[in-house]
């Protein structure tokens, strides 16, 4: 019964989105476009069998989704490092708070497509300057969401480190960090997200070095295999939904028991 | 000669502890203590003594300085005019919420306390074993906050301060937000701990009837700038059991209070 419920609440309305969006897909490449158009949005199975079943593109995009992934994962590493040590000084200080947060501000503001090509310019087209955009795109939430976090414990609590004369790092590590977790799994959540497009974007951009998901997708795109671009486009989406989903599952796991944000009942 | 001298030294000093006898050293004096918050009196200079084994309920109208006058004895505010002589060092302060930390267990929100100054870890687990036991938390000793009822929070509140057996005490409106029946509860726990530790007691609170059965002593303050403008003796012994409150002459000083705060609003 509440298997059955489940299921009816829970997973057959995305389930049913996802018929109509195929049905509507087909729909279109079938009845709408002309034979001569057809290469714009080939049907859902083609997408299957001249893709992902084909041999060769499928090692192209395993490959390229390595490298994307592996840059996306070590721009992540410097962009919460980096984060998390920017919010932790501005929590230590209201003057770092304050002379820091209008540039943290514009680090969201900033138009990504504007700064990719003077990464380039300013540190090549490889790896590193890939890392580069990421850590700029991803940076964002891995600083306010813990600055938050780190601001968040009521101001009794800090009466009672007071009281018991405890000092700044006491402080940090018994109340604030603790206190900050659930706000941190948000950020990362985000940032996730955002450092896999920041890969995609990165290489799609510089078109030079190691082939990732970008610069595969405009190869594609350029040579008209839409088949081949698409298969492209949805490992791009599901490598972003795969990482939400890993840091959604170790939210959960670490402040699930306690946090209402993450569980909690 | 020597010896006769030493008997009338001892005669001497014996007699003097005798007359000192009716008026301990307090461990809390306010001497012509007043705070302002920039143009703001939130506290008319006061004087108010509060010795070990004395009990002192504080009522007043909203805004009439109270929590001020706590955050002072606490030494976590300091005074603007006026000097405060304090005689320990060791104070324990229950604050208006509960204010555990959410992802600590309540053993482990009670232990906090005793980790900040240290102690060293044989020690913690038997004061916090015995705190729980004396708010009758043992069962409960593995549950987050979150899983508790109002009541039980404030008991995990009222054994974190417990833990350090403070000299004085400061309660800041603690039960306010409990029902009746909690809150006559938690005024016998708390009542049996001050009548085994006998600390110096300071406790604010919104009920008459409340002030009344707790303390030896019940002070009136007036609203804004806070003064004392009354206070009372309480002459019934401790143990006091909860149906004093239906005794008549509960009932008369309790009316004497309530007009005495009546006036003062």
């Amino acid at each position: 019964m509440t298997t059955t419920r489940r299921f009816a609440t829970t997973i057959l309305p995305p389930l049913l989105v996802f018929a109509a969006v195929i049905g509507a897909w087909y729909f279109v490449s079938i009845v709408m476009l002309d034979e001569s158009e057809k290469f714009l949005l080939p049907p859902p199975h083609e997408v299957v069998t001249d893709a992902f079943l084909e041999a060769d593109v499928r090692s192209d995009i395993m490959a390229a989704l390595w490298v994307t992934a592996k840059v996306a994962m070590i721009g992540m590493g410097i962009a919460i490092v980096l984060g998390s040590t920017l919010a932790i000084t501005m929590s230590r200080a209201k003057w770092v708070e304050r002379s820091l947060y209008p540039w943290v501000i514009l680090l969201q503001t900033v138009p990504i497509l504007a700064i990719v090509p003077v990464i380039g310019f300013w540190f090549g087209f490889d790896t590193f300057a890939r890392v580069v955009v990421v850590v700029i795109i991803a940076l964002f939430p891995l600083i306010i969401n813990p600055l938050q976090g780190l601001q968040s414990p009521d101001s009794e609590l800090h009466d009672l480190f007071t009281l018991t004369r405890a000092n700044g790092m006491t402080r940090l590590t018994k109340l604030q960090i603790p206190a900050a977790m659930p706000d941190v799994f948000v950020g990362l959540q985000s940032a996730a997200g955002l450092a896999v497009v920041g890969a995609t974007v990165g290489d799609y951009f510089f078109g030079r070095g190691q082939i990732g998901l970008g610069m595969l997708l405009s190869r594609y795109s350029s040579r008209l295999q839409s088949a081949e671009m698409l298969a492209t486009v949805f490992v791009a989406c599901l490598l972003g939904v795969i990482a939400f989903l890993v840091f959604g599952a170790l939210g959960r796991r670490m402040v699930g028991a306690w946090s209402p944000a993450w569980g909690a009942r | 000669m020597k010896r006769a001298l030493t008997g009338a030294f001892s005669r001497n000093s014996t007699r003097t502890v005798a007359a000192m006898a009716p008026a301990p050293r307090p461990l809390v004096a306010f001497h012509e203590v007043g705070r302002s918050f920039g143009s703001v009196e939130a506290l008319a200079p006061c004087d108010l003594a509060v010795p070990r084994g004395e009990f002192v309920s504080i009522i007043g109208p909203s805004g009439c300085g109270k929590s001020t006058l706590l955050r002072l004895a606490s030494r976590l505010d300091a005074p603007t005019t006026g000097s405060i002589e304090f005689a320990t060092d060791s104070v324990g302060y229950v604050f208006q919420d509960a204010t555990l930390m959410p992802w600590r267990s309540v053993r482990r929100n009670v232990s906090l306390l005793a980790e900040l100054n240290r102690m060293p870890r044989g020690e913690i687990t038997e004061r916090v074993d015995a705190a729980l036991e004396v708010v009758g938390l043992v069962d409960f000793a593995g549950h987050l906050p979150h899983q508790l009822s109002g009541g039980m929070k404030m008991r995990t509140s009222l054994a974190r301060s417990l833990v350090l057996n403070p000299e004085v005490f400061l309660f800041d409106e603690p039960f306010g937000a409990l029902d009746e029946i909690t809150r006559g509860r938690l005024n016998l726990v708390l009542q049996d701990l001050f009548i085994t530790h006998r600390f110096a007691g300071l406790f604010v609170t919104h009920s008459v009837e409340e002030a009344v059965f707790l303390a030896n002593r019940v002070v009136v303050m007036s609203s804004r700038p806070g003064r004392i403008v009354e206070e009372f003796e309480v002459p019934f012994e401790h143990p006091r059991s909860l149906d004093l409150r239906y005794q008549p002459d509960f009932a008369t000083l309790a009316g004497r209070v309530a007009k005495a705060l009546e006036d003062a609003s």
